[in-house]
């Protein structure tokens, strides 16, 4: 452990400013941040402490909208009951996530810029890990590899994104609102995360000293009719080996739009695009899921040693959410 | 509240509210923190260590490393500790291996210093493979050109009859090869120790099995005499055989201690308790069962390869259950060692027997569905009325009528004969069952019990607690003994200065402790007795011993005369003596085995109701129910919970636990809780767990004998077995992953 300075910031433009010193870092929840700190994974020279920004924490149902502000927590997320009326896909993905105790603590923002649960990359040792220390090469690549990514790996990093919520999220087409030193922007959900390529330090397309303030998801018949499967080995307190978060919208028995969100697979939440527009004007059966799976949707996975049962396994967990859905036989 | 009734835990409210003393916990004045700096690589010569950064950091007082640390005397080899200690050479034999230890006023200051030290080292390839050498499709011929580990208390081979001529003649005969992963024994609590010395005395506080081992190894390593080394262990955040063994850290943190000149606290991370104190090996077992058509066995053979550390020799005979479960003319066991850079493999919860039960038992379910037979038929038609290795009767056994209230008690009857034949909406749903078997450990122990003036009685016995609930049934016995409640009755333990026990571990603390405390028990019971009828000023003056009977508030009545009273408490504040004792002892007889002219064991059958989830291949486990043999039950209740403890113990086994190893780095991969997989509360189903009424007369005086491992054996090789009736598919690896079930 390293020596740090902690400050505690009370508004948005106070934390952007102490944001500025170097090796400066956010500290919201903390559950991932002490992990962090104590493997040597970073070495922050500041902790700006984001949880005085009160605006932050709302959560506000407006119709039309969820907007998530950073730091409301997740337990406070998954239990409001407008979230789990209208977006049920986000609250099902929160209540699976982590542990209670933690919910209470973790907030939304910080779940987000969660890092992967590569064991190489949690190492209490220095291993190889591009992401964790650039150049340094990739030890998954030729070791223990069960849990890796099947799409968007690089030769540099093969290594997926844990997050359970981020997958709803992406599927529900959210926007991430961010202020940092050049002002507010919004970013869609589909820019927020990039693929390693030869840099997998990057998980995210955030600037150095920006500011999560809200995650927006916009309201629509395919958030109100979805759902979040998680496959896990132990049945509770444990991320997925994979995950499917899953909307569709319907046009009495036909499907008019779907959303398909995979976790567990990649580096970031993967959107099966292929087999959404396969699925827009099919009955919405199960044969029809099926076959949306087997036009191409899985083209471009690359499965490794250990993880080619994630193809399988994925295809199933889409399936499996259809039939909560109400897919006919 | 006697011997056989369910008295509570005694030390449950200490626990659930904080304010049990674990090691850790203990105040030293002055006390200083000491952190390890690790080595990355498993096997290479350190060139160069750079500790000047450490050295010079904020808080630091001393920095050990093998250029200064003072030399030790190593352990002989033998079972309790390690023959290689760090920080005495320029040798890497371990990932993880201690490279320096610093001292510092404070933790943070001691970890960031540690993170200064700058080693270089010329490295060599290290051996970390295993299962990939040696799994499902490797050659068998390997296995004649492995070394085997001879250990005083058991043999590695074994053979009677002659298996080879029966497997090649048999009508039914079927060989497979089943393989069990790395396994750590994560208990709770990590490992700490704190060292003082007062001059030449060295006082440890430390988190051990075995108070006693400790002192001996440390005294040793640092030629003291073991007399002037007290080691205490108030309590401990489970054990599970990690804390067994004596490590180098314990070693180390006395020695430092006395190099920095202050006392000194050593906590391992989590992370470094995957290389500190021992694992369980992966184990590759060939099974080989030949039998007649009817379902009797004709031979049976077991071959072992389980790993050992490259310079020590640890026996992890998994294969030994197989030498006694079932009768059979012709048994072969076989054990081999694969050598690895590793700390030290070590016991942990049901090791040995706890193992191969996996490997028999799956073999045994193969068979009967090849037989079509009912699995409970076949153990039943091979029942072993003598051991069939050595010949000698059990001391105890009563297996049968546990097969029989285990089946009914899990409805059995009601399984369907065939594999995947049930669905419940989108689970297959599967029955399986196992025999548990563990073998018993005796150690001799001592105890002291003094009773004061006030009536309250102290049970004083160098024994531990690991969460089994030896704080409650000692001074249940005791109670027992003397005729009193047990609310009367505590006991202080886990320290040197009381008398000898044995260590925690081979579930042998209720046998040895046990008998122990009740031969104290029963003298002090007769000694005050004796000071009652002998003084003039006692109401029981003259009266017969043989008369005389206690309330169970201590009162003391001749038979029949209830005015004419005393009281132990009475006897003691009379005799001017601030308490009454007796000291109590029992040893088994001959070797550390000990068991004489029988063959000894307890017994179990384990029933378990699989729901694989058809889609995802995930496997639960939706009850379990075991019915045991077990000796007499001293305490129903904490043995129920040693019991279900072991089913869920099992249920990590089968479904969840595995250490990976990266060949190439030489590590264990994932050093932490998230990364290794324990069942939680919603993984684990109904458990339910049964004795049958028995007394085993040579196993103890008390009748009793060992349970703590039993309940963790047969699990799962009955959870393999099921998930086989659920989906037709045999697993013979473990963990049951659930790729392999996705069909
Ligand atoms: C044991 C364990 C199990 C878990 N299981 C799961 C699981 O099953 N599924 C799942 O999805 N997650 C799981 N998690 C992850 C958990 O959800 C995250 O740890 C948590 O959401 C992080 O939030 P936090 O507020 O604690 O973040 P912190 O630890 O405070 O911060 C994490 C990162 O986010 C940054 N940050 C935080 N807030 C902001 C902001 N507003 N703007 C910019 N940067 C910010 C910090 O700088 C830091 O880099 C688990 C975590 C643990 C420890």
């Amino acid at each position: 452990m390293e020596p740090f300075i902690y400050r505690r910031a009370t508004d948005a433009s106070q934390a952007l400013a102490l944001a500025a010193a170097p090796g400066a870092i956010f500290i919201a929840g903390g559950t991932e941040l002490l992990n962090w700190l104590k493997e040597g994974i970073v070495r922050p020279g500041t902790l700006v402490d984001i949880n005085g920004l009160q605006d932050l924490e709302t959560i506000d149902t407006a119709p039309g909208r969820l907007r998530i502000g950073a730091l409301a927590r997740m337990s406070e997320v998954a239990a409001h009951p407008a979230v789990r009326r209208d977006y049920p896909a986000v609250a099902e993905a929160l209540v699976r996530s982590a542990s209670q105790q933690l919910r209470n603590m973790a907030s939304m923002g910080g779940n987000l810029l969660q890092r992967t649960r590569c064991p190489y990359f949690r190492a209490d040792a220095p291993v190889p890990c591009n992401k964790r220390a650039p150049g340094s090469g990739c030890a998954a690549l030729r070791g223990a590899d069960r849990h890796a990514a099947i799409f968007g790996w690089s030769d540099a990093c093969v290594a997926t994104h844990p997050s359970d919520v981020a997958v709803a999220f992406a599927a529900l087409d959210a926007v991430v609102h961010v202020q940092g030193p050049q002002g507010a922007r919004e970013v869609p959900f589909g820019d927020f995360y990039r693929l390693p390529g030869d840099r997998p330090q990057d998980d995210t397309t955030l600037r150095p000293g920006e500011l999560i303030v809200a995650i927006e998801v916009p309201a629509s018949a395919v958030a109100a009719r979805s759902r979040y499967i998680k496959v896990r080995e132990r049945a509770s307190y444990e991320f997925a080996l994979v995950s499917a978060a899953v909307g569709i919208d319907l046009d009495g028995a036909t499907i008019r739009n779907a959303r398909i969100a995979l976790g567990g697979v990649a580096p970031k939440p993967w959107r099966l695009r292929v087999a959404e527009r396969a699925l827009a004007g099919r009955p919405f059966t199960v044969a029809a899921v099926r076959a949306a799976l087997e036009s191409g949707a899985f083209s471009e996975a690359r499965p490794r040693r250990a993880n080619g049962f994630k193809v399988d396994l994925a295809k199933r967990a889409v399936v499996r959410a259809a039939v909560g859905l109400g897919a006919g036989a | 509240m006697r011997i056989g009734s369910e008295l509570s835990r005694k030390d449950g409210r200490l626990k659930v509210t904080g304010s049990a003393t674990y090691t850790a916990d203990t105040q030293v004045p002055g006390l200083h923190y000491a952190v390890f700096a690790t080595s990355a690589v498993a096997s290479a010569t350190i060139e160069a260590l750079d500790t000047s950064g450490a050295e010079r950091a904020p808080g630091v007082v001393y920095v050990m490393t093998h250029h200064n640390a003072p030399r030790l005397r190593p352990p002989a080899p033998g079972f309790g500790s390690m023959t290689f200690l760090p920080l005495q050479s320029d040798q890497i034999r371990y990932e993880g291996q201690p490279i320096a230890l610093i001292v510092a006023d404070s933790l943070e200051r001691a970890m960031h210093a540690a993170s200064l030290v700058r080693p270089s080292y010329a490295v060599r390839p290290a051996q970390m493979s295993m299962l990939e050498r040696f799994g499902p499709d490797a050659d068998a011929a390997v296995f004649d050109t492995l070394e085997t580990v001879t250990q005083g208390y058991d043999e590695p081979d074994t053979r009677t009859g002659d298996p080879d001529a029966a497997l090649g003649s048999a009508p039914v005969s079927l060989s497979r090869r089943y393989t069990m992963g790395f396994r750590h024994h994560n208990p709770m609590e990590p490992s700490a120790t704190i060292a003082s010395w007062d001059g030449d005395r060295l006082t440890l506080y430390d988190t051990t099995q075995h108070v006693w081992g400790v002192r001996s190894v440390v005294a040793e390593a640092l030629g003291l005499a073991a007399d002037d080394v007290r080691v205490v262990s108030l309590f401990l955040g489970g054990g599970f055989g990690c804390k067994g063994f004596v490590w180098p850290h314990e070693i180390l943190t006395a020695l430092a201690a006395r190099e920095a000149r202050r006392p000194v606290k050593l906590v391992l991370t989590r992370s470094q308790m995957y290389a500190a104190c021992g694992y369980q090996s992966a184990t590759v077992h060939d099974v080989a069962l030949g039998a007649s058509r009817d379902g009797r066995l004709v031979a049976v053979a077991h071959d072992v390869v389980y790993a050992n550390a490259v310079p020590e020799a640890f026996p992890e005979y998994a294969a030994a259950g197989t030498r006694t479960v079932y009768a059979c003319p012709a048994i072969a066991t076989r054990h081999r060692v694969v050598k690895l850079n590793t700390i030290q493999p070590t016991a942990m919860r049901a090791p040995n027997e706890g193992m191969g039960n996996f490997a028999l038992e799956s073999a045994m379910d193969e068979l009967a569905y090849e037989l079509g037979m009912d699995p409970l038929e076949l153990r039943l038609r091979n029942y072993a009325e003598r051991d069939p290795t050595t010949g000698k009767p059990y001391s105890s056994k009563k297996l049968r009528e546990a097969y029989h209230l285990g089946a009914e008690r899990f409805g059995w009857s009601r399984r369907a004969p065939h594999p995947r034949a049930v669905r419940d909406g989108n689970d297959l749903v599967g029955y399986g069952m196992a025999t548990a078997l563990m073998t018993t450990y005796r150690f001799p122990s001592a105890a002291r019990v003094r009773m004061r003036a006030d009536g309250s009685v102290v049970v004083e016995s160098g024994t531990q607690e690991i969460g089994t609930g030896v704080r409650t049934i000692m001074p249940q016995i005791a109670a027992d003994r003397l005729g009193i409640d047990p609310q009367h009755v505590e006991i202080v333990l886990g320290d040197t200065t009381l008398p000898e026990a044995g260590g925690t571990f081979g579930s042998s603390s209720t046998m040895g402790v046990g008998s122990a405390v009740a031969d104290a028990a029963t003298k002090l019971r007769l000694a005050i007795l004796r000071t009652a009828i002998a003084d003039k000023a006692s109401p029981l003056y003259e009266a017969r011993l043989e008369d005389l009977e206690v309330h169970p508030d201590g009162a003391v009545t001749p038979r029949g005369s209830p005015t004419r009273r005393d009281a132990y408490a009475a006897v003691v504040a009379r005799s001017g003596r601030e308490a009454i004792e007796a000291e109590g002892s029992w040893a088994p007889g001959g070797d550390v085995l000990g068991t004489g002219d029988y063959a000894m064991y307890t017994f179990g059958a384990v029933f378990v109701d699989v729901r694989v989830e058809a889609d995802f291949g995930i496997t639960r486990v939706a009850r379990c129910v075991g019915a045991y043999s077990a000796g007499r039950i001293i305490n129903p209740k904490t043995a129920r919970s040693q019991m279900t403890g072991g089913m869920i113990w099992g249920i990590g086994q089968a479904l969840l636990e595995q250490s990976e190893t990266d060949a190439e780095l030489g590590r264990f991969v994932s050093k932490n809780l998230a990364g290794y997989l324990v069942p939680a509360n919603a993984d684990v189903g109904a458990l339910e767990a049964y004795f049958v009424d028995e007394v085993d007369p040579h196993a103890s005086p008390l009748g009793a004998k060992g349970i703590g491992e039993l309940g963790a054996t047969g699990v799962a090789a009955a959870i393999a077995n099921a998930v086989y009736h659920a989906t037709g598919v045999r697993v013979r690896d473990l963990p049951i992953r659930p790729e392999l079930l996705l069909g």
